[in-house]
């Protein structure tokens, strides 16, 4: 079993992150900051009423966020419910841009591990590159981590070569000394990711959240030398919040997290506040996003 | 056999898993712009609400330490400035100022916090260009608590029975002289002055000659709140007008800020006079960590703790103790962390620390550098970029301390930490109070019966628990020892202003 | 019919006929409730006429129902949480800041309370005693806690201290003489205590407070924290007086007929009840004291264990 998860101060946590925000990102610093989200953007879109055309055009998205831009890249990945996974892979095709898919029950995870495990292998022959799954919060915060350890193994395995993206659900933990507690359980049973969010649950990202689990990748990485990946998700909407969450992880992990291979930001209206922001870089005026595509 | 072997190699791969700050990805330089103060190229005295010259017409100059070119020519005041000055503050309390409505008292220093507020960004741009302290620090600390000082004594005015036991008739004592140092030129400013106009004194104020500007600037405040002429006066120069101050006959009461040296100096002065004194000198205080402790939020508070205004800081945490089960894996998160402090240019809106305040506090920040390395003491420091003018020190960590070090008995004033281990909380207890200082301490648990425990053992006038250099206008501050007497701030900070009948 | 027209011939009435055509009318202020940082009127629709002693008619008040009064109670109960954990500091310089806007329209409040019977002296000296009383409770606001908690020497190994904490919504009832210094005077150690009020002002003196409201709605404090309704007593004090998820009363007057009903009232849910009485000399400093933002404050003991 994991180790004793360190407590966590949540005053001494919001004050590190107002210390992080108060770094200034301006100019060529901000210029790449911003084609660095682009390039760490998993592209989402998990509605019910999502369809096989509205996947379609987000990958088109995916691949070329702006029409007159060349230097903005594609984004690291597309996520999708996994009915789509054909579908995006298809579109996708002759890109190196990845399909996530959200699986096991998602975003509830109200259902048994059986069924998760039936899906995951699914997702996986369908094509995923990625598996984001949801934890079964109830378990947890009934103190069966054994329960949520034993599950987390269990889809690792199932996922075979696909990574496994591990989404703890903080809004619905509670305190911080639980989002560590989590993070650090989860990485123990295999996880290559620790992600935040479903989005479907409000609070979703934060920054507090996210600094803590940075916190748990590197102790983690102290501990054995292995290097967990870290999605936030969800609530990220603006190129600045993007922004201040790169500094976080610049000075929480540094170099070797600075990639799309490690951080990635699950967003849906995210691109296009990048785009803005690169565009008024570019032009020196501020934009109306009128001028940039919804999908 | 085989099993060590592949444990060691385990071992080494662990150590050279580095986390690498050095980022392809970084901060552009992002200065705040220094158009919007207005500087003269030479400031006279403040006396009795006018810019005065100085009786013997002698200036000196104040540096930018991040650039070491000179901002401003400040007057020299002499004994017969400080006389003037002091004769101006008198008349002023006997004329004006005592006889005056506790409430309009009070409405004009709530008018110097709020035309403070208002030009907050002069006075912070101007405060890191005479002291060298981060424009970061100086926008979001120095000035928004002195103007918070302001507002919190204001409204004490005309509620100074309700600050004393059994609501008794009180008294203001009349002229203060007060003696500020340059590591809060602003901030200890108000820290001094807002308690005693409160109180209903009037007051002689000498900045530090290496930090006189936003003193200078605070006396246009004066000029533009209308506070009469008088009340307060504003005198420049080195020790020897500092020592014109507290041997004038018609000053009532004391207040010094500055070096325990000095402080007994002045103390010994006074002997034989019915001047009253308050002192907050110099600190060597203890920052300790328990094995329970929220470790990431310790860095922090460590960092905070010492690296805070270039160490430049009486109450920093400059002894860290640490316990010993948690030692290995601390020293690697706080060194991991001390990689992104930014050293440099102090108007930048990045830069972590700024510059040391002068030559000479360089000189003897240097110094104790070569005496703890001698002394056997471990010596790790950061390995960032510093500008090739100006004053400056990288943040350093001392490791492999002994008690008996100089490193670890001696205030260093400067970015400079001594970090040692204990086992028991009988040990670091004994270990923190083994010092002639007592300013304040930090405690860092996870327990709450601890902190109140260890708190009461520790011989100090401020204690931060699971934080550390914290400071708000209702919290009294001061030390035990020789860390000086009497408190600031606070209910406290009124009472060595007033007399109680 | 030549004589009809002949009537209208009259130069003094074409001449203010011409003058009529060619004038700029004034706009008139509709004096409205303050509810949850808004301006509605009474849902009643109903109203008063409020003159001047020469019969003129002012404003036409609104006579707030039952219903207005549960609406404002409902906006101060929910504004609680946010306003009691505003810091002190931050809740003093939004008091300071009334103090600033008032001071900037004290010529309005000097017409308004003229109209309504002061001289023109007694309405300034009204208006700057206002001013005043509330810099006088902004200094308060982080200082009565120092004044009145404690920390108690008890005979165990515990760190034992007592604090003040707001009691909650407070239902408050101005008094009818003053338009604005006594409203002034029982609202600001309410909400410097981080209470939230529901306040019926003056019937006879109202204009005032339905300006101070503009005041408010101008100073950073958070919709909710102060509601302001217009109307009788005999139709309102009941409902202030009764509602279930009222804290306290704070009442100004001493009509024995309002009294009784009143503290009968506050014993169904054990309201505190700060009373000011008829003979208050507003103007005067005692009529201001930590004590009244003491009346509305509950004490919190904590006991803390001190170990290893």
């Amino acid at each position: 079993m994991f180790l004793a998860s360190p407590s966590i101060d949540q005053t001494g946590v919001e004050e590190r992150v107002q210390r992080l925000n108060t770094r200034s990102i301006k100019k060529n610093s901000k210029m790449d900051a911003l084609k660095l989200a682009m390039s760490m953007l998993d592209l989402t879109t998990l509605d019910a009423k999502d369809t096989e055309g509205k996947v379609r055009q987000l990958c088109r998205k995916a691949i070329r966020p702006h029409d007159s831009f060349d230097d903005v890249p594609s984004v690291a990945a597309v996520c999708v419910y996994p009915n789509f996974i054909a579908i995006a892979k298809d579109a996708l095709k002759g890109t190196d841009i990845k399909v996530a898919a959200v699986a096991t029950a998602f975003p509830t995870g109200m259902s048994s591990l059986e069924f998760k495990l039936k899906e995951t292998r699914w997702a996986v022959a369908q094509g995923a590159d990625e598996i984001d799954m949801v934890i079964s919060r109830g378990k947890f915060l009934a103190g069966d981590y054994k329960y949520v350890v034993r599950e987390i193994e269990q889809v690792k395995e199932a996922c075979g070569p696909a990574h496994l993206k591990v989404i703890l659900e903080t809004g619905e933990l509670s305190t911080l000394d639980n989002v560590r507690r989590a993070s650090d359980l989860a990485m123990d049973a295999g996880a290559d990711f620790i992600k935040t969010s479903t989005g479907k649950i409000q609070p979703a990202a934060t920054l507090p959240v996210t600094l803590v689990m940075l916190e748990a990748i590197r102790d983690f990485y102290y501990r054995t030398g292995k290097k967990i990946g870290m999605k936030p998700a969800g609530g990220i909407a603006t190129a600045k919040l993007a922004l201040q969450y790169l500094v976080m992880v610049r000075e929480t992990l540094g170099e070797d997290w600075l990639n799309a291979d490690m951080f990635r930001f699950g967003a849906s209206t995210l691109a296009n506040d990048i785009l803005r922001q690169i565009a008024k870089e570019k032009s020196g005026v501020y934009q109306s996003y009128d001028y940039f595509t919804k999908d | 056999m085989a099993k060590n072997n592949s444990k060691s190699a385990k071992a080494k791969s662990a150590v050279k898993s580095t986390l690498q700050f050095n980022t392809s990805w970084s901060y552009a330089p992002a200065p705040e712009s220094a158009d919007h103060v207005k500087l003269q190229s030479s400031y006279d005295l403040f006396i009795d609400g006018k810019f005065t010259a100085p009786a013997k017409g002698k200036y000196f100059d104040t540096l930018n330490p991040a650039t070491e070119k000179k901002l401003a020519s400040v007057a020299e005041a002499t004994t017969e400035d400080v006389d003037l000055a002091v004769q101006s503050a008198r008349r002023a309390y006997d004329k004006v100022w005592s006889k005056m409505p506790a409430k309009e008292r009070g409405k004009y220093i709530f008018r110097i916090a709020r035309i403070l507020q208002e030009r907050a960004r002069e006075f912070s741009v101007l405060e890191s260009m005479d002291g060298g302290k981060p424009i970061r620090e100086s926008r979001t600390i120095d000035i928004p608590l002195a103007a918070a000082h302001f507002f919190y004594y204001a409204g004490w005015a005309d509620k100074l029975e309700y600050a004393v036991a059994g609501n008794r008739p009180v008294r203001a004592l009349g002229v203060a002289g007060q003696i500020i140092p340059w590591n809060f030129p602003l901030l200890m400013a108000a820290w001094k002055i807002a308690p005693a106009l409160a109180a209903g004194n009037t007051v002689v104020l000498k900045p530090a000659e290496t930090t006189p500007l936003t003193a200078l600037k605070l006396a246009e405040i004066f000029q533009q709140a209308d506070l009469p002429p008088g009340v307060v006066n504003i005198v420049t120069g080195a020790g020897a007008t500092g020592a014109a101050i507290v041997q004038h006959p018609g000053i009532d009461k004391i207040a010094f800020t500055g070096s325990t040296d000095i402080g007994k100096g002045i103390q010994k002065a006074l002997v034989g006079r019915d001047t009253k004194l308050t002192l907050e000198l110099g600190g060597k205080s203890a920052n300790i960590i328990f094995e329970d402790a929220a470790l990431d939020q310790a860095v922090e508070g460590i960092i905070n703790g010492i690296y805070f205004n270039q160490g430049h800081v009486c109450c920093a945490g400059s002894r860290l103790f640490v316990q010993e089960s948690v030692a290995g894996m601390l020293i690697r998160k706080l060194q991991d962390r001390m990689q992104t402090l930014i050293v440099g240019d102090p108007l930048d809106k990045n830069t972590d620390i700024g510059a040391i305040n002068s030559r000479p506090q360089l000189e003897k920040i240097e110094e104790y550098l070569k005496i703890g390395v001698k002394e056997g003491a471990e010596l790790f420091q950061t390995k960032c970029e510093i500008p090739k003018k100006g004053f400056w020190v990288r943040p350093t960590l001392f490791t492999n301390v002994a008690q008996s070090h100089r490193i670890s008995q001696e205030e260093i004033f400067g970015p400079v930490l001594t970090m040692q281990t204990f086992r028991t909380v009988e040990e670091v207890v004994e270990k923190a109070n083994n010092t002639p200082y007592g300013l304040a301490a930090g405690v860092w648990t996870d327990k709450g019966s601890k902190v109140f425990s260890v708190s009461s053992q520790l011989r100090a006038g401020v204690v931060w628990a699971n934080t550390y250099n914290k400071f708000d206008p209702t919290a009294p501050f001061g030390g035990y020892k020789e860390s000086g007497k009497g408190r600031e701030g606070g209910l406290h900070g009124l009472l060595p202003y007033l007399e109680v009948a | 019919m030549s004589d009809k027209i002949k009537k209208f011939e009259d130069k003094a009435r074409e001449k203010s006929e011409a003058e009529l055509s060619q004038k700029r009318l004034g706009v008139m202020k509709t004096y409205k409730l303050y509810v949850d940082g808004k301006f509605p009127r009474t849902e009643s629709g109903r109203y008063y006429e409020l003159k001047n002693s020469e019969g003129a008619i002012l404003a036409n008040v609104c006579l707030s129902s039952r219903k207005d009064f549960r609406d404002a109670q409902t906006a101060a109960r929910a504004a609680t949480t946010k306003w009691a954990k505003a810091s002190p500091y931050n809740r003093g310089q939004i008091l300071y800041r009334m103090a600033e806007m008032l001071e900037g329209r004290s010529a309005q409040f000097v017409e308004e309370l003229t109209s309504e019977g002061l001289t023109a002296s007694e309405a300034r000296s009204e208006v700057e005693q206002s001013i005043d009383r509330l810099i006088y409770y902004a200094g308060w606001s982080d200082k009565y806690q120092q004044v009145f908690s404690a920390v108690n020497p008890v005979a165990s190994s515990h760190f034992n201290f007592s604090m003040l904490e707001p009691t909650g919504v407070v239902s408050l009832i101005a008094p009818e003489e003053t338009g604005l210094l006594g409203l002034i005077s029982m609202i600001a150690p309410a909400i410097v205590g981080g209470n939230t009020v529901v306040v019926l002002a003056s019937y006879s003196k109202p204009l005032g407070a339905i300006t101070f409201s503009e005041v408010l709605a101008t100073s950073d404090l958070p919709a909710g924290v102060v509601n302001i309704l217009t109307g009788t007593r005999a139709e309102l004090i009941s409902h202030m007086t009764s509602h279930m998820d009222v804290n306290a009363i704070s009442y100004a007057g001493s009509e024995e007929k309002e009294l009784k009903p009143l503290q009968e009232n506050a014993a169904l849910n054990v309201k505190r009840v700060s009373l000011w009485k008829n003979e208050m000399d507003w103007s005067s400093e005692e009529s201001q004291s930590p004590y009244r933002i003491l009346e509305l404050q509950e004490t919190k003991t904590t006991w803390h264990p001190v170990g290893i």
